[in-house]
């Protein structure tokens, strides 16, 4: 009889207790906007030209990456992309480590960091106007270099590689280095003085301490730079030779949607750029592994 | 035993002196570390003690004076050439490098045959009581087997000196006790000359064959931990050693290293630590453990109670006096808060102070 006024409980928690504890409530509702904005801008396009690359002109639904790959005008394209963008991103970041491990120590970091930033705002085009004035053949440069009898002829450093490749060095360098920066300050400065202690020398202790706790972040720092490089357009027509050594394949994709009208093409050629910055991308993070990725601090304090 | 001692005799810091800009963190810095000898560098944070010891490890260079090794001068010396071992007080282990990897780094650094270093490792890690966790990553241990992980690493590579920088103040209070033994018990078995510099007056006193108390980038007493315990030289020396009522008055007397002095209208009497001149203020320390409750009479003050803790074998209570003097004091009958009682201790128990400059 009694038994009947014990209330039984057999439900379990409630659908909002169950999701709260995977991680899911209200807050998570925060993330649609942004989710919107990544599907409408990217996801969508994304979409839409991986579709539009395998409706050709003419020919079958691989027709378009068919001729890419026969066409030596095409492919090669990859290769001089490549050829820019990989040796610009390791110089970046072989010069920002040493300027980082100094700026690090200093006391104006501040100022020197908005200085060193500036390039970024001035956007690749006013970078190439400028170095096409600067190291043109009647540029300061030359001038200086054949006043003081150095050269007897005008260098020629622009409108072919070098010119593309001081521009990608100008206007990637601050990224690299402020990324670079980041990773360097946030490794113990203990734990150098207690290699110091135990008989590294500053080689030893920038071989056995700093580089394997800095390897991963390098490796981000080097993806984000190499995409950046990798889509290099303005100067590699402004201050480079677009129908020779600098036709990166962003200039081919225009060539594609703006001469020959073939938008079709130029998507192909889009996800072609899009799959080798990828394998790129996920061949250095993978690379990753090998190294230790926790915590760059000595202890948990 | 395979971890053996350098042979020297002394570690001498000469006139040391260290400025930030303006600032002397370290001022005129004289003393001498014999072999085998556990040093402790006391002080309140920002006494210097710490850039002490981070001039002898050759981490801050010393802006005057000199650090001899016997007869040879080490401040000019790069850290990496002194080969002192030093433990941090965040233990800076490397977190990429196994337990194993962190200790024999000094060794692979000094370029020891992998035979000879794998001996050395064995036996500091039997030291540290490690074994069995030689293959983790100092993340995956607790905070007293990464404190093992830095003494052991600072000791296998044999160095005349081990410097540890507060190395127990990151563990909880437990921890701590055992951690402290550990060391007394590493620092027997090996008789490794130590410096270890701590703000804890119970650590440099049990610890310590010598305690330097330190203050304001001087040194204020050297002294083993009996002397400086039973006979402080200064009031903030007092302080530290737990004299923690220190009662201001006016001297009124000074004769046969015993001073009298006006405590808010009452006589107190002690033992003159320091020169003192009739007329002049002077403080009288006194420990909570000799501050009684009691009658009305020489060497006592009125005071109100303001609380009473309960700590097992005894009570400590705060008190207040009439002139705004503040007490501690222990007691075995507890007392209400809000009574008024009066305080008292015997005269070998005050030490008279100057006030200090």
């Amino acid at each position: 009889m009694h038994q009947a006024l014990v209330p039984t409980i057999i439900h379990g928690p409630s659908l909002r207790q169950r999701l709260a504890a995977r991680g899911f409530d209200s807050v998570t509702l925060l993330v649609l906007p942004a989710a919107i904005f990544s599907l409408c801008l990217f996801v969508y396009p994304f979409a839409f030209g991986l579709v539009l690359s395998f409706e050709p002109k003419s020919g079958g639904w691989l027709a378009n990456y068919e001729r890419f790959f026969a066409d030596s005008f095409l492919y090669e394209t990859i290769a001089k992309t490549l050829w820019l963008a990989v040796p610009v991103t390791l110089l970046n970041l072989v010069l920002a480590v040493p300027v980082a491990f100094r700026v690090r120590l200093m006391r104006h970091q501040r100022l020197l960091t908005t200085i060193l930033v500036l390039p970024i705002t001035l956007g690749t085009v006013l970078v190439a106007e400028g170095l096409l004035n600067y190291l043109g053949p009647q540029g300061w440069l030359n001038r200086t270099l054949m006043t003081f009898g150095l050269i007897s002829q005008p260098l020629k450093l622009v409108h072919n590689y070098w010119g593309v490749f001081a521009s990608l060095v100008i206007t990637g360098f601050p990224f690299t280095f402020l990324l670079t920066l980041s990773y360097v300050t946030g490794i113990d400065p203990a734990l150098e003085q207690a290699a110091a202690t135990l008989g590294a020398s500053a080689s030893q202790r920038f071989r056995h301490i700093y580089l394997p706790l800095l390897m991963p972040g390098f490796a981000i720092t080097f993806c984000l730079s190499f995409v950046q490089a990798f889509s290099v357009f303005p100067s590699a027509v402004l201050l480079g030779a677009p129908a020779g050594p600098t036709r990166v394949i962003s200039i081919a994709a225009y060539q594609a949607a703006f001469e020959e009208y073939d938008y079709s093409m130029a998507s192909a050629i889009a996800m072609i750029m899009g799959f080798v910055q990828l394998a790129i991308v996920v061949g250095v993070l993978a690379s990753r592994g090998l190294f230790y990725r926790g915590p760059a601090s000595g202890a948990k304090g | 035993m395979t971890i053996a001692l350098s042979q020297f005799d002394e570690v001498r810091l000469d006139h040391v002196s260290r400025d930030f800009g303006a600032l002397n963190a370290l001022r005129d810095i004289n003393l001498t570390i014999r072999r085998r000898e556990f040093i402790a560098l006391l002080g309140p944070s920002g006494c210097g003690k710490s850039t002490t010891l981070n001039c002898i490890a050759g981490l801050l260079p010393v802006t005057g004076g000199a650090i001899w090794l016997d007869k040879s001068r080490v401040d000019t010396l790069r850290p990496e050439e002194r080969g002192f071992g030093m433990v941090f007080q965040n233990y800076a282990l490397f977190p990429h490098l196994n337990v194993r990897q962190n200790i024999g780094f000094g060794l692979k650094m000094r370029g020891t045959p992998k035979a000879e270093m794998e001996r050395k490792v064995d036996e500091a890690l039997r030291l540290v009581r490690l074994q069995g966790q030689e293959n983790k990553l100092p993340g995956q241990l607790s905070g007293g087997q990464q404190q093992r992980v830095a003494i052991a690493r600072a000791i296998v590579i044999e160095p005349p000196l081990v410097l540890m920088d507060e190395p127990l103040s990151n563990l909880d209070a437990k921890l701590r006790l055992e951690m402290r033994a550990e060391i007394r018990r590493i620092h027997n078995e090996l008789g490794a000359t130590t410096i270890y510099v701590t703000h804890d007056q119970d650590e440099a006193l049990s610890l310590a064959d010598r305690i330097v108390v330190l203050r304001d980038g001087v040194i204020r007493q050297v002294g083993t931990p009996k002397e400086l315990y039973e006979a402080p030289a200064h009031l903030d020396v007092a302080d530290f050693m737990g004299f923690r009522n220190k009662l201001k008055g006016r001297v009124l007397s000074h004769e046969n290293g015993r001073a009298v002095i006006d405590v808010e209208g009452a006589k107190v009497s002690g033992i003159a630590r320091e020169k003192l001149a009739v007329g002049a203020p002077a403080f009288a320390a006194i420990r909570p453990d000799d501050l009684v409750a009691g009658e009305p009479g020489p060497n006592a003050l009125a005071v109100t109670v303001d609380t009473i803790e309960y700590r097992g074998r005894e009570f400590v209570g705060t008190a207040r006096s009439a002139g705004g003097l503040d007490f501690v004091f222990r007691s075995h009958l507890a007392v209400e808060p809000g009574a008024a009682i009066h305080l008292r201790a015997g005269d070998e128990r005050i030490l008279v102070f100057a006030e200090p400059a």
